[in-house]
Parts: C-alpha cells; sequence; structure tokens
C-alpha cells in the first residue's frame, strides 16, 4: 500500500488555507445526522468533541476516569507555545515552525508543522475567550518565558499548573455541551476494540468499568485521542492509567503504527529512589530557564553540594553549548546527563542524578520571584524528596515522558483505516525524532479545536456511509474477542503480578531500548521480551472477576497490550540504523558525539502494519520532502 | 535518610454499592519512608494478590497532585495529615513506626459508594454541567490581548481555578456541602471579564444544581478550607454568596 499524506501542494504558507477551501462540507441541517465516536477527554479528545458538538454533530465521549477533567493531559506544567511574539522578540510563524522541524530532528511533515505554528495564536486567543488565567504582566498583557530549544519567549504558561487550566477549560466547553444534549459521556470506560466494517471504522467496544458490562457503540467515524505510551517503561511521568491499548486495538484492525522507538525521555525529573515507586515526577522543563545543571567536576566526589565550590563544579551544559546553555533541547540534555552519570559523576544515593542549582536566580532576583515562576514546583519537590529546593539543589535524572510514535495519520489526521481519526499524543503527526517543550498541549488542541472539525466533514461529504447499527455481526465478533481475552487473563491463575511483569518490561526497554540503544542491546532485548510475554501468558495472577469492578483486569490488559507493544518498538528501532533526535543508535554518532543522521536512507516515517500474531509486521515509508527547510546537524552550542 | 516503619491498618472493604462493608485489619511490614501513601497501599495489594484476595480498590491516577482522581479519609481527615497535599502526594515520612492508620472512603450523601475506597463523584461534574463555564463556541475570539487583566485579578481567578474537583471538601463538611467546590468555580469565572456576562445566569444554575442533587447547606465549619489540598480559601465561599445574592436582586435569572 502506498502511503498517500495528502499534503496539498502549493506555497507553504497557503496550504492550509487552501485544503480548507478545497475540503467538502456538510451543511449545518445535516450534521446532526452524524455520530462521531472520540475516545479520550484529553486536551486533543475534549476539545475535539466540544467543538464537533458545537458544529451540531452527536458526540459520545470516553475516557477511563470517573471525570473527563482527570484526563492526564492535566498533568502538564510548563506552557504551550505560540508564534504570537508579544515579547517582540523577533518570533514568527515560521520561526516556530523552524524551530518545531528542526527540535524534530528533520523527521516529521513540512507541511502538518506549519500548520501547526499557524493554528498556535488561535489556540491562545480562544483559550483566553474561555477564562483561562495565563500568567500576565503588570500591565495586564499576557506574559511569556523561554524553553528549551528556541531562543524566543513564545511560551503562555498558567503558573506550573498549564495543562491543568488547558484542561479545566476545554472540559468546560465539553460539559457545556454534555448539558446541551449534543454530547453523551461514558466516563470509566474503557475501549477494548475497535470495530471495522467493509473497511470503515464503524464503532468501538468499551468495558464498562464499574460494573464489567461490555458494550457496542456503532457511529459514523471513530476518533481516538488516547495519549501516549511512554508507561510501557513501567516508570515514566505519565499518569499510571495512560496506556497504549486503544490505538494498538486499531493497529492490529489495520491502522498503521508510525515510529513507536521515537520515545522522548525527559532530562527533568526526580530521580528513581526504591523498588515499590510506581512513577517517576516531572519538574518542568521551564525550570531551566534559571537552574543551573551541574556536577562535581571529580568522579566520586561526595562532598555536599555546598562544600563543592565553584571551581571543582562542572556546568556541563553551559560549558558545552554556550549559546542554549541549559536550554538545549530534551533529547540533548538527557543524553547529556546520562553521560555525566556513566563517568561517575553522578550524584545523590544512587550516583543516578545531576544537580539543578536555583542558588544564583535567587541571588539575582530574589526568593519571592523565583517562588511565584516555581513555587508549586518547589513545593511538590519537598513533599516527595523532603528537601528544600530554595536551599539545597534540586537533584534531577532523566525519566520517559512523551511519545512521539502513534498512529500514522495524514494531513487530515485520518489512520490507514478509512474513518479512523487519531489525534493528539496518540498519533505521530508533528514532533519528528523530539518533540520541544510547550508544544504537545499546542498539537493537541491545534487537533482538536481546529483541524479535526473540518477534516471530518470531508470524510463524510466523500464517503458513502450505510446506516448500521450494533447489531451487526462485526460487533458480536469484537465482543467475542475482547470476552475470551478477559476469560483467559482471569483463568490463568499463576504466580506473578501483572505489576511484577510490567516492571521487569520497563526494565528491559529502560536498558535497551532508551536513551542509548545498539544493535546487540536491542536484539537481547526482543528476546527477553518475546521469553516475558510468554510467561505472562501462563503465569499471571489476576484476581477478581469479570462483572466487577477489577483495577487488576484493567491492568492485567494493559500490560498484555505492552508486552505485544515492546517488541514492535525494538523491531522499530532495529529498523532505523541511524541516530535521530531521541533515537540514539550508539553506531551513528558525530564526533562530539551527537546523533548522526543518514538523510539519504532513513528521511522517512516508519509506518507499520499488522500481519498477524507471531508474524514480522510489515514495513511501509513515507518519504518526507522537505521544500522549505534546509538539512542540518542540528547544533546547540 | 530513608528508613523503614511497620504499620497496622485498618481499610474500609465494601465489595459494590448495595454491600454494608466494614474495616479489615491489614500489617503492613518495612515500609520505606520514602514512600507514598498510595505505594504503601500497592505493597499491601501485590501481597493480597499473591494470597489469592482481593486487592484494595482506590482511585489515583497521576499520583502527582493534580488530576484529583484520589482521595480517602486517613484517620478521620481527608487525604492525610498534611496541609495542602493530595493523598498520592503524602509521604510515609509523616509516619511512625507501630502507628495505627484507619483508611476510609469518602462519604457524602451525593456520592454514592462504588467499591472499598472508590467513591462517585460524578454529581461534581454535573454541577459544572450546569453553568461552570464561559459560553464561548471554538472560532471567532478576538487577540488574546485585547482584553487586559491586571496581575491581581488574574491571580484571584487562579486561586479559584487551581481546584482538582477532588470532592475532600464535601467529605470533610459535616453537612456534606459542596459550597468550597462551587465557590471555587464560580470565583474563578466572575473575576475575569470574560466571565461577566454570564456570571448572574451561572451562579444561580449552579446553586441549583447543588441543591438538587442533595448536597448539603453550608454553617461556616471551615472543615472543607482545612483539607483542600489546593487550599483554596473560604472567602470564596463569601464571594460565592454575594454573587448570588447579587444575580438574586438585580437579574431577571431567577
Ligand atoms: C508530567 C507531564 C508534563 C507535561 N508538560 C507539558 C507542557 O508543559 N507542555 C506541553 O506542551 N506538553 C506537556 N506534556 C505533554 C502533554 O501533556 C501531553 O502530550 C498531552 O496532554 C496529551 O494529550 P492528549 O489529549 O493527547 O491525551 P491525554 O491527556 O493523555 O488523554 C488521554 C485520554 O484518553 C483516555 N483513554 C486512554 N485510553 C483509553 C481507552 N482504552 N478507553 C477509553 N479512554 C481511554 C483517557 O481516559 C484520557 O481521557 C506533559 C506531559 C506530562 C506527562
Ligand atoms: S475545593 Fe479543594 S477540596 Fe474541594 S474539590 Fe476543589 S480542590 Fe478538592
Ligand atoms: S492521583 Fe492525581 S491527584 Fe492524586
Amino acid at each position: 500500500m502506498q502511503l498517500d499524506a495528502k499534503v496539498p501542494g502549493g506555497i507553504l504558507a497557503e496550504k492550509w488555507d487552501r485544503h480548507r477551501f478545497d475540503l467538502g462540507l456538510i451543511s449545518p441541517a445535516n450534521r446532526k445526522k452524524f455520530d462521531i465516536i472520540v475516545v479520550g477527554t484529553g486536551l486533543a479528545g475534549s476539545s475535539a468533541s466540544a467543538t464537533l458538538a458545537e458544529l451540531g454533530y452527536n458526540v459520545k465521549a470516553f475516557c477511563l476516569q470517573d471525570s473527563p477533567r482527570r484526563a492526564h493531559s492535566i498533568a502538564a506544567q510548563g506552557g504551550i507555545n505560540a508564534a504570537k511574539n508579544y515579547a517582540n522578540d523577533g518570533d514568527s510563524i515560521w520561526r516556530l515552525f523552524y524551530d518545531t522541524i528542526k527540535g524534530g530532528d528533520f523527521r516529521s511533515r513540512e507541511a502538518n508543522v506549519y500548520r501547526l505554528a499557524q493554528l498556535s495564536n488561535n489556540i491562545i486567543d480562544h483559550c483566553v475567550a474561555q477564562g483561562i488565567p495565563f500568567a500576565r504582566d503588570y500591565g495586564g498583557l499576557l506574559a511569556n518565558r523561554s524553553f528549551g530549544g528556541a531562543q524566543v519567549s513564545r511560551t503562555f504558561y498558567a503558573r506550573g499548573q498549564t495543562g491543568q487550566q488547558l484542561l479545566v477549560g476545554a472540559f468546560s466547553a465539553l460539559m457545556r455541551q454534555v448539558a446541551a444534549g449534543k454530547v453523551t459521556l461514558f466516563s470509566r470506560r474503557e475501549m477494548m476494540e475497535l470495530v471495522v466494517i467493509n473497511g470503515q471504522a464503524r464503532g468501538i467496544v468499551a468495558r464498562n468499568m464499574i460494573t464489567g458490562e461490555i458494550e457496542t457503540h456503532a457511529a459514523d467515524a471513530v476518533i481516538l485521542a488516547t495519549g501516549g505510551y511512554g508507561n510501557v517503561f513501567f516508570l515514566s511521568t505519565n499518569a499510571m492509567t495512560s496506556n497504549v491499548t486503544a490505538i494498538l486495538r486499531a493497529y492490529k484492525k489495520g491502522a498503521f503504527f508510525t515510529n513507536p522507538c521515537f520515545i522522548q525521555i525527559h532530562p527533568t525529573c526526580i530521580p528513581v529512589h526504591g523498588t515499590y515507586q510506581s512513577k517517576l515526577t516531572l519538574m518542568s522543563e521551564s525550570l531551566r530557564n534559571d537552574g543551573r545543571v551541574w556536577v562535581p567536576r571529580n568522579s566520586g566526589d561526595t562532598r555536599s553540594p555546598h562544600q563543592i565550590p565553584e571551581s571543582d563544579r562542572d556546568y556541563f551544559l553551559e560549558n558545552k553549548y554556550p549559546a542554549f546553555g541549559n536550554l538545549v533541547p530534551r533529547d540533548v540534555a538527557s543524553r547529556n546527563a546520562k553521560e555525566q552519570c556513566d563517568m561517575g559523576k553522578g550524584v545523590g544515593e544512587t550516583g543516578l542524578a545531576v544537580y539543578l542549582d536555583f542558588e544564583d536566580a535567587i541571588k539575582r532576583d530574589g526568593k519571592e520571584e523565583i517562588s511565584k515562576k516555581y513555587g508549586n514546583l518547589f513545593q511538590m519537590y519537598e513533599k516527595i524528596t523532603g528537601d528544600n529546593p530554595y536551599e539545597t539543589p534540586m537533584m534531577i535524572y532523566p525519566a520517559v515522558h512523551y511519545t512521539m510514535g502513534g498512529l500514522w495519520v495524514d494531513y487530515n489526521l485520518m489512520t490507514t483505516v478509512p474513518g479512523l481519526f487519531a489525534i493528539g499524543e496518540a498519533n505521530f503527526s508533528d514532533h519528528g525524532a523530539n518533540r520541544l517543550g510547550a508544544s504537545a498541549l499546542m498539537q493537541g488542541l491545534a487537533d482538536g479545536y481546529f483541524i479535526i472539525p473540518y477534516t471530518i466533514g470531508e470524510y463524510f461529504a466523500g464517503t458513502g456511509l450505510n446506516k448500521i447499527t450494533d447489531e451487526h455481526p462485526a460487533f458480536k465478533a469484537a465482543v467475542q474477542e475482547v470476552n475470551s481475552r478477559i476469560n483467559k487473563l482471569l483463568s490463568i491463575k499463576g504466580t506473578r503480578t501483572v505489576d511484577d511483569f510490567h516492571r521487569e518490561l520497563g526494565r528491559v526497554l529502560w536498558e535497551y531500548c532508551g536513551m542509548a540503544r545498539n544493535e546487540k542491546g536491542l536484539l537481547k532485548a526482543q528476546k527477553l521480551i518475546q521469553q516475558l510475554r510468554e510467561e505472562f501468558w501462563k503465569n499471571v495472577i489476576v484476581p477478581g472477576s469479570e462483572r466487577d469492578f477489577n483495577q487488576s483486569l484493567e491492568k492485567a490488559g494493559r500490560v498484555a497490550d505492552y508486552l505485544e507493544f515492546g517488541e514492535l518498538m525494538i523491531v522499530d528501532a532495529l529498523a532505523r540504523r541511524e541516530s535521530c533526535g531521541c533515537h540514539f543508535n550508539e553506531a551513528y554518532q558525530t564526533e562530539e558525539n551527537e546523533a548522526k543522521r543518514d538523510d539519504e536512507n532513513f528521511c522517512h516515517v516508519a509506518a507499520w502494519e499488522y500481519a498477524g500474531d507471531g508474524i514480522n509486521p510489515l514495513f511501509h515509508k513515507e518519504k518526507l520532502i522537505f521544500e522549505n527547510v534546509e538539512l542540518t546537524q542540528r547544533s546547540y552550542r | 535518610m530513608t528508613k523503614t516503619i511497620n504499620l497496622k491498618l485498618k481499610v474500609w472493604r465494601q465489595k459494590d454499592s448495595d454491600d454494608k462493608g466494614g474495616f479489615k485489619t491489614y500489617y503492613s511490614r518495612d515500609i520505606s519512608t520514602d514512600m507514598s501513601f498510595l505505594e504503601m497501599i500497592d505493597v499491601i495489594n501485590e501481597q493480597l494478590t499473591l494470597n489469592g484476595e482481593d486487592p484494595i480498590a482506590f482511585d489515583h491516577d497521576c499520583r502527582e497532585g493534580i488530576c484529583g482522581m484520589c482521595g480517602a479519609m486517613v484517620n478521620g481527615r481527608a487525604h492525610g495529615p498534611e496541609k495542602g497535599t493530595t493523598l498520592c502526594q503524602l509521604h510515609m515520612r509523616h509516619f511512625s513506626d507501630e502507628d495505627t492508620i484507619v483508611v476510609e472512603p469518602w462519604r457524602a450523601r451525593a456520592f454514592n459508594i462504588i467499591k472499598d475506597l472508590v467513591a462517585d463523584r460524578s454529581a461534581l461534574d454535573k454541577i459544572i454541567q450546569a453553568g461552570g463555564y464561559i459560553s464561548v463556541n471554538t472560532g471567532g475570539a478576538p487577540d488574546a490581548n485585547t482584553i487586559l487583566i491586571s496581575r491581581d485579578t488574574s491571580e484571584k481567578a487562579f486561586d479559584g481555578a487551581a481546584c482538582i474537583g477532588c470532592g475532600a471538601c464535601v467529605a470533610a463538611c459535616p453537612n456534606a456541602s459542596a459550597m468550597l467546590f462551587v465557590g471555587a468555580k464560580v470565583s474563578h469565572l466572575a473575576l475575569l471579564p470574560q466571565g461577566k456576562p454570564e456570571a448572574a445566569r451561572r451562579v444561580m444554575a449552579m446553586v441549583r444544581e447543588m441543591d438538587r442533587l442533595c448536597f448539603g447547606n453550608c454553617t461556616n465549619e471551615a472543615e472543607c478550607e482545612a483539607v483542600c489540598p489546593k487550599e483554596i480559601s473560604i472567602t470564596n465561599i463569601a464571594r460565592l454568596n454575594r454573587e448570588f445574592l447579587k444575580a438574586g436582586f438585580f437579574s431577571s435569572t431567577k
């Protein structure tokens, strides 16, 4: 199958405008004839559901939590980018576009990224109209700050709770449509299967997480906004229920999975402390605006940070990258922290940490100013570690954070299954091999508020859709699949818990498919994962019953999918015989130990097609064509 | 410094909303004081699972104090003993060796118990549906900087907007009132110029819905403020009352 991204022709800056003109329309009176399922109520899902309902479509919205407001977007801290140039520092749509493409190490689609940069400004306007309390200057105008990978201040923020405020905005819009009767809400529901009829996505099978009932829902289109799969590593900054299940099910029903090995490892997280640790906590990247990253100059220096004089400190990012300093992109910052720790210069009990020091910033701006900017982050740090960052430097270490990979989508955000769309972190679209800070919120909201509401109309206008109900045999078959998987999980009654398997899977992936990769390690990981998966299906223990509120069963299903998906990540990492952005294959590096791309052979996105259980997935590639930017070696020095 | 402690837990166990439920005692040994409260329950649950028993059901997701999913009464206090802290951010260093800890779900007339420590808080969403929004459709918004808002106003609005909808205020209130939750939302929107056009309609609708859903009245006990993990102040309740009176007097929205 030839992948057609449906990127419109013409000048880059005019593509989206022209495309909107060319898109088929559904008249307001006819929209109520279409039912749309939206799975997920994060920024992408809530914004899409609300906007589609405002337009007049019938929406059914699904989420795992008890309320849509608790989707994982709520946890985003640092901010959201927009090309407003309010700071008058030379920003523009073009610069945001270029920074994002370059930050992604030239592995994303030009036209998509440009559109994202264009829409960034509309997002801020809309969010302010919704009442989102962004930070402001004394004159009453909106304030901005800078973020990694950029030399301008373009990040809008709401204390350290930007995601929360944006999501509460989108959630409120969604609630308004629920009250208006245009959205039906299904919370505490888990999508278990996608239903495809005549090659078109026509519904889902979901499990009611309170009663355990298996439900069927038919529709004219299905939108997946189910977030990222970082939890495949067990420990990550993601929420506990973040999962790959929904998009893996779609993959197995024909949607291609793109760049699964592109995992963002965030440089500033609270280090791991013990075996029972259940998650890692992010300390927003915005901290790198004022915090200075350092380690002792000499390995084995165990003095407390205060006793280490300036001359014995190595501010390794500032020294190595004078132009960007502490604000280099995430992949670069993470790799350098790891490198320092590998040299034995790491700090803390485990030696797997570096300092992030605010002493100079506090001296310069005063404690009050620093506390205004980062107060809640400092508080959170103290709660978790018991240390006070106003007095001792924070300790940080990289952790799995974001997944650039996801379902393949075309310019209309449609997957390879007609009628199945993917938005937000669940698709692969805009971040290439590394996402810049403050751009996921932007992408989720651009997809949901401003893209899908138009492009879905094109699908409806150009497609013959028979009336279908959930009486169709395809639904019955899907329900059967779901039930048999659940029964299997409950019947094994082995001796190892789900968490135990998950933890081990995470360890294998972190070791061999994490910040640095090599062929030998990847091949080893592949074997280990296969063995683990085999053992899982023989020896897992899942207590309780199916028709019940059963959190163990929920987890078991997700981990089963992670075990299957882990292998796909490895296959993808093996196939990409270059380094780019987050994907650092040790065999391909520059003399300065930076990721070395191979544009001749790998300037593409890798799209994997499911070929059956135990069979290698089929490889497809979408060649990336750059007409407007020149591919350069990224340099932040 | 990390150390380990041994604990006795009395945990509310209830099969489903029809079950009567009751306390069960568990012993939790060698708990690292660096663990969070929920990680401590994870450890108990691993053991229960291996023993073939039903693990303790509890709501949680972000585990960093922002999603509002977690929450339980710990020794009679919503979210436990630490001020301004959600249950997931409560760490075991605040407990001592050989402590007995009593853990119960949120209890309120408007919240049903689903299982063990899991309560149904969907009534809070219904209150938002009644009017906790600014009615703007996507598209059509003017440039963001055309609306000037003083830093002070914006910060005050934020103090209300910081609510995570956890329901601790309701659980802690002797009347099971939702006034702090509603006050926080009404304040957030009423303080901002964007929220003013609908202010009267909003407050009337939200208060009416709150009453309909059987939340209690506020008698100024201030228990809500004491347990709120986001330290939302009861001045928001005072503002809610003012807005309500104002709406009653001056508007045609009754
Ligand atoms: C700690 C943290 C901080 C971050 N900070 C920033 C930041 O400052 N700036 C920035 O731009 N980005 C940030 N990000 C990234 C950003 O928050 C996410 O990429 C983005 O919010 C994802 O939004 P989403 O709508 O795609 O998915 P999510 O918000 O993850 O929502 C997923 C939704 O899908 C539902 N769901 C999932 N699976 C199923 C299923 N099988 N059935 C039913 N429902 C399902 C969930 O219930 C949920 O409603 C941060 C991420 C983390 C983890
Ligand atoms: S007001 Fe406080 S206690 Fe009540 S729901 Fe909001 S955050 Fe929770
Ligand atoms: S789990 Fe999210 S606030 Fe506690």
